[in-house]
């Protein structure tokens, strides 16, 4: 199973960040364990400054605004 | 073209007369909407084209570490070109901080961040011209490099919360990119709904805010009250007016627009315009989270004060 983070104090571009994320794993069938992190200390610890950020399986992915449909796809899948 | 396509739909599809103020209004809503959306648009997808937005983590790679006077010469200017959404201004305090980059050398970024981005200076170009564009732009740097300066004088650490020192940063990762010209498409197109997803809202209140001036506006009431370059009060009213009011840098063009076209001075124009995209209330309580309200009111201020200071010398030199 594939650990999901997404970094962001709680602004609209992360929770869409999150739901899309919960949408395509549904879609493609793909069990996820999706947590939202955000304390800023927390967030900053992971190197990220541009939120909404994406971690999967401990690795940064992705920083900076609603990631693309294609792109969350690739994450989960590979 | 924009002008012609207005007038298709106010003046001959819908019967409205140039000479009337709801006619003459929505002519300016009609055109403005279709010139500066088409504009952001084409701009926001051939920077997104270029990969020419600037993340938040590489400014601060760019500043960290250089002497002062570069550090904020260098901050200004990639604050300029980045346009930043304010739900990051946290995180990036915070991350500035910790590189160790001046309070100071950050105010100036804070302040040239919301005021310019390269979006709304190409739309300046589109709508004002060539001459207001730049006014803007170099009142704007001038600003926050004076403002940051300025904000250094008081020491602002005292005001920085505790836990901001506290925080360590992780190594910034390399995020893969696309290169291909379909990413880089995808990309673009990304940006696009991203961007005027976000800013839309700011850009058709400012459209309709100019509308309404450019319809029932009586210019014999604006030069009178607002144009006289002896008109002292005017340029600090104008600021004061501004900062309860949001708009995002993009919206308050058509607002310029109207109050210029009705001879509203151009130096109040300019200081009603900075006064509205860089000094916001939501923005300050998302800062609050990091430095305190002694701080905040003394940002405030000392930007209030350049802007009118900013708007009584253009109502000079013109």
């Amino acid at each position: 199973m594939k650990e999901v983070k997404v970094l962001g104090s709680g602004c609209a571009n992360c929770k869409a960040t999150a739901a899309l994320i919960e949408e395509v794993a549904a879609a493609e069938g793909i069990a996820i364990q999706l947590d939202k992190v955000e304390d800023v200390a927390a967030i900053m610890g992971y190197g990220v400054m541009s939120t909404p950020g994406v971690v999967v399986d401990g690795r940064v992915v992705h920083a900076g605004g609603v990631p693309e449909r294609a792109a969350v796809r690739q994450w989960l899948c590979s | 073209m924009f002008d012609w396509f207005a007038s298709l739909i106010v003046y001959q599809w819908l019967g409205l007369t140039p000479a009337s103020a709801g006619g003459a209004a929505l002519h300016f809503f009609v055109m403005d909407v279709a010139k500066i959306f088409t504009l952001l648009v084409v701009v926001v997808y051939v920077m997104g084209l270029l990969r020419a937005m600037l993340s938040p983590e590489r400014v601060r790679d760019y500043v960290r570490g250089r002497p002062k006077w570069l550090a904020r010469t260098l901050a200004i200017l990639l604050g300029a070109v980045t346009p930043f959404c304010s739900c990051s201004s946290v995180p990036l305090f915070i991350g500035f901080v910790e590189a160790g980059i001046p309070l100071g050398v950050t105010f100036s970024f804070l302040i040239a961040s919301p005021m310019i981005n390269e979006v709304a200076a190409v739309i300046l170009v589109g709508i004002l011209g060539w001459r207001l564009a730049a006014l803007y732009v170099g009142a704007g740097l001038l600003v926050a490099w004076v403002g940051g300066v300025a904000m250094e004088q008081f020491r602002p650490e005292r005001w920085v919360e505790r836990y901001v020192w506290q925080i360590r940063m992780g190594e910034t990762p390399a995020v893969p990119v696309d290169r291909s010209f379909a990413g880089r498409h995808r990309f673009a197109w990304h940006e696009v709904r991203e961007i005027v997803g976000r800013i839309w809202k700011w850009v058709l209140a400012g459209i309709a805010l100019g509308a309404l001036f450019h319809g029932y506006v009586p210019q014999a009431w604006v030069v009178r009250h607002l144009g006289g370059h002896d008109n002292w009060l005017a340029v600090p009213m104008a600021v004061l007016v501004g900062v309860p009011l949001y708009s995002n840098a993009t919206g308050v063009i058509p607002l310029a627009e109207a109050m210029l076209g009705k001879g509203v001075a151009i130096g109040t124009t300019l200081a009603l315009m900075m006064s509205i995209a860089a000094l916001s209330l939501p923005e300050m309580l998302i800062l609050r989270k990091v430095i305190r309200w002694p701080a905040l009111a003394l940002y405030a201020a000392i930007l209030s004060v350049a802007f009118t200071l900013v708007g009584w010398g253009f109502n000079l030199l013109t």
